[in-house]
């Protein structure tokens, strides 16, 4: 168990993506199309023979020395890793990335990187933000076939409806254990850490599908054979950090300083739909109706059907929550936004929160964890 | 001073009173209804249709800065949970609510919808958002499709086409007003006009000299282009500018007595130090001939307009083409390039302003472009278009003066140099 954990946590780590090279090495014709955080369709990409790539920047592993020349202050490290990514030949396994309209830097790196790698496919989905129009489902459909068409080109070949299907099936599968996964960790916390949590899932975004779904079967069964004692700590929700990633180390040091995550939005993509998409009929159109009206409550998706702030205290009781701490990455702007109103409905409804802030190439922890502490101590002997 | 202030200056002070007289005239009556929008790819020809008066809350907060008033409702905002790296327009117009400042000393209606035309700027969801759960008010975002090819597809048209006529029902049932074709009609024939006025006007600055400056002077005129555009104010408005301007060109006049230099500035103005800021470039008799700023509610110098025999379907491409925000960087890029050459400029200034990422991330990418690419000479300086704070004003001074000293060199040397 240990050693799979390890193994998800180093495939995780590792930027020349020697998951993707492999596939590659094993598929001479495939391609590998990465995809900026939050949500692709990645159904679509794997019908056509490709490997899907969830693309989360740098981390801590290369030391920016071009792109913030590009990006200039006030950006996300995510944004200028994943840049200098390609400006020192990472990206070399990829044949393409795909973009979302998530925020505004994310839209320009798009065509920042189309600029400077014009043999890369690359290109930008506009995913809805107005899922109370009716309309939004046919152009959402209409977007994905242009992303199909895109797709056959690059690939030299049809992509059969039932291919799709096939893979919406697929994927169902991985999200189901994903989603089981997350509801045992809420109720055996200590069972369950949440760095290995993470690292399992994470490995999903470099992986073909069903070698992922077999590592979640695998550790399914040795977090049920380990033997465990509950902790002192108090249940918190993570939320905020669902683009750039926090370091490892930050995840370790909120369980370390007593905390039980009982739920996060680290690897909200892999997770996207909270039920199945159909796997009958059009399957592009399932694809497009599961995004509009399956999608989870997320900082980079408008829905004012559901808004996010009454989705997070929603999440906070059935997750049974004493606190919500926010991991923001410095200069996401989303998320610094969202925390306004999220905050005010936490403070309504009497639920304490802390705020933190982090970037993905930090490695001193140690006011990040006096914080904690100070927080979890507060709560604990209150 | 500097800059040309005639008729022009006098009748915008007039129309932007008389438009706070009717946001205080809602406020106080419940009527005409007021509607909060963006400025960007905005659809001000629908409104004006149903005879409802625009709430632009871009146009509050830059008010506020340049009045010098955005820094205390900007810490109001900060009060509440926003941070120091939020949009300072969003901060603004927030803590301007919460204290009940106006620009105006007026009040402003609580909107009868908030109606997030969603034209490329991510923040503009979050901040419409925001105003709709703090005034509890009702919100209706417009999904505008992003520019990602060269022009939209039929499904991005069909898809704001749909939403405009979902909006039309919105606002009939809120307002109570039937909906009026020929109104609407009659508002894009208005703007139709006024674009084609404002166009030509932008186009004068390509005559050495130019009779103004199309980015500071420029936004004297955008205050009425995005207020009254589909109006008969603004076409009138427009017809006398352009006349006045046309006769300042017939004399050979321009923005100073010689002109020097000829630039493209992109990125929006540091409102709070905007007299400081446009100093620095009055001292070396410098004009812009172009400015992507002025673009962000319509891009019309390059021949779109609203035409009234397709009034839904010309809203919407202009929502989705023609309005710098919704178009993709690259486009950006080539924007400038054709600034450049047909305006014939000297060079490019770019603003990077903290706020605003939109425009900001990845101005590094263009200056790369700009000055490897076109060999054009460029400067890239960094403040905020609504937060005092961050105008370090010796710093940029010293930068411009070094730009301009070494543009000069270069042109009298016949050369061309590069970067600063």
């Amino acid at each position: 168990m240990e050693e799979l954990i390890r193994r998800c946590e180093e495939i995780v780590r590792d930027v020349s993506f020697p998951t993707v090279r492999r596939w590659k090495a094993e598929h001479p014709q495939g391609k590998a199309i990465a995809y900026f955080p939050v949500y692709a369709p990645v159904e679509v990409i794997a019908a056509a023979g490709m490997l899907p790539v969830g693309l989360r920047g740098a981390g801590d592993r290369l030391e920016i020395q071009h792109a913030d020349a590009r990006f200039g202050s006030f950006i996300c490290s995510i944004v200028k890793t994943t840049l200098e990514l390609g400006l020192t030949g990472h990206l070399a396994p990829f044949d393409g990335v795909l973009f979302s309209s998530i925020c505004d830097s994310a839209r320009n790196l798009c065509f920042v990187l189309k600029r400077n790698f014009p043999e890369l496919y690359v290109d930008f989905l506009h995913l809805p933000h107005n899922p109370e129009s009716a309309s939004s489902r046919a152009f959402l459909r209409s977007e994905y076939a242009r992303l199909k068409a895109e797709l056959e080109r690059l690939a030299g070949r049809r992509i059969e409806e039932e291919r799709i299907r096939e893979m919406i099936a697929r994927y169902n599968e991985n999200r189901r254990l994903i989603r089981a996964l997350y509801e045992w960790r809420a109720e055996e916390p200590h069972r369950i850490r949440a760095w290995e949590l993470y690292v399992l899932v994470r490995a999903g975004d470099v992986l073909p599908v069903e070698e992922h779904t077999a590592l979640l079967r695998e550790a399914r069964e040795g977090f049920a054979r380990r033997q465990v004692k509950p902790r002192d700590s108090i249940r918190v929700i993570l939320e905020s950090a669902f683009c750039e990633q926090p370091p490892l180390g930050v995840i370790r040091l909120l369980e370390d300083a007593g905390c039980y995550i009982v739920d996060e939005d680290l690897t909200l993509g892999r997770r996207w739909f909270r039920e199945d998409v159909p796997v009958n009929g059009d399957p592009l159109q399932a694809l497009a109706e599961s995004y509009l009206d399956r999608s989870v409550a997320s900082s980079v998706r408008h829905d004012w059907r559901y808004p996010r702030f009454r989705a997070l205290l929603q999440k906070v009781r059935a997750r049974r929550a004493q606190a919500v701490i926010f991991l923001i990455a410095k200069f996401c702007e989303p998320a610094y936004f969202d925390y306004v109103l999220f905050k005010r409905e936490l403070e309504r409804a009497g639920i304490p929160h802390l705020l933190l802030e982090f970037e993905e190439k930090m490695y001193t922890f140690e006011r990040l964890q006096t914080e904690v502490e100070t927080f979890v101590e507060s709560l604990l002997f209150d | 001073m500097t800059e040309y202030r005639g008729w022009i200056h006098q009748r915008q002070k007039e129309l932007m009173q008389r438009w706070y007289a009717r946001l205080d005239e809602s406020a106080r009556t419940g009527w005409p209804p007021a509607i909060c929008l963006m400025i960007s790819g905005n659809c001000v020809e629908l409104l004006e249709a149903f005879g409802i008066v625009p709430i632009y809350p871009e146009v509050n907060a830059l008010q506020l800065a340049i009045r010098h008033q955005s820094l205390e409702p900007i810490l109001a905002a900060e009060e509440l949970g926003y941070a120091t790296d939020n949009c300072a327009y969003v901060k603004a117009d927030i803590g301007a609510y919460l204290m009940g400042l106006t620009p105006s000393g007026g009040r402003l209606p609580r909107p009868t919808l908030v109606l997030c035309n969603f034209v490329g700027c991510n923040t503009y969801i979050k901040w419409f958002e925001h105003v709709a759960a703090l005034l509890d008010a009702p919100l209706y975002v417009l999904d505008v499709p992003f520019l990602r090819g060269e022009e939209p597809s039929p499904a991005d048209i069909a898809y704001v086409v749909a939403q405009l006529k979902e909006l039309v029902q919105r606002i009939e049932a809120l307002t109570g007003v039937r909906f009026d074709l020929d109104r609407f009609r009659e508002a894009v024939r208005c703007s139709q006009r006024v674009e084609a006025l404002w166009s030509r006007i932008k186009h004068l600055a390509r005559r050495e000299p130019s009779p103004f400056d199309a980015y500071f002077d420029a936004i004297t005129l955008m205050g009425p282009l995005y207020v009254y555009r589909a109006t008969p104010e603004g076409v009138e408005f427009f017809e006398r500018a352009l006349a006045e301007l046309e006769a300042k060109a017939a004399r050979g006049e321009g923005v100073y007595e010689c002109e020097r230099f000829r630039v493209v500035v992109e990125g929006p103005p540091p409102y709070p130090y905007f007299r400081a800021f446009r100093d620095m470039f009055a001292r070396w008799r410098a004009t812009a001939v172009a400015s992507t700023y002025s673009t962000v509610g319509g891009i019309w110098e390059f021949g779109f307009r609203h035409d009234p025999d397709r009034p839904f379907e010309t809203v919407a491409l202009h929502m989705l083409a023609h309005n710098l925000t919704n178009r993709n960087y690259l486009q950006r890029y080539d924007q400038i390039r054709r600034y450049v050459e047909d305006w014939r400029a000297d060079g490019v200034i770019i603003h990077f302003v903290k706020s605003c990422r939109l425009f900001s991330a990845g101005q590094g990418d263009m200056r790369d472009y700009l000055t490897k690419v076109l060999g054009v000479p460029t400067l890239y300086i960094e403040s905020d278009l609504e937060d005092p704070r961050y105008f370090a004003e010796a710093q940029i001074r010293n930068r411009v003066d070094a730009f301009f000293e070494a543009l000069e060199r270069q042109k009298r040397a016949g050369r061309r140099m590069i970067a600063v």
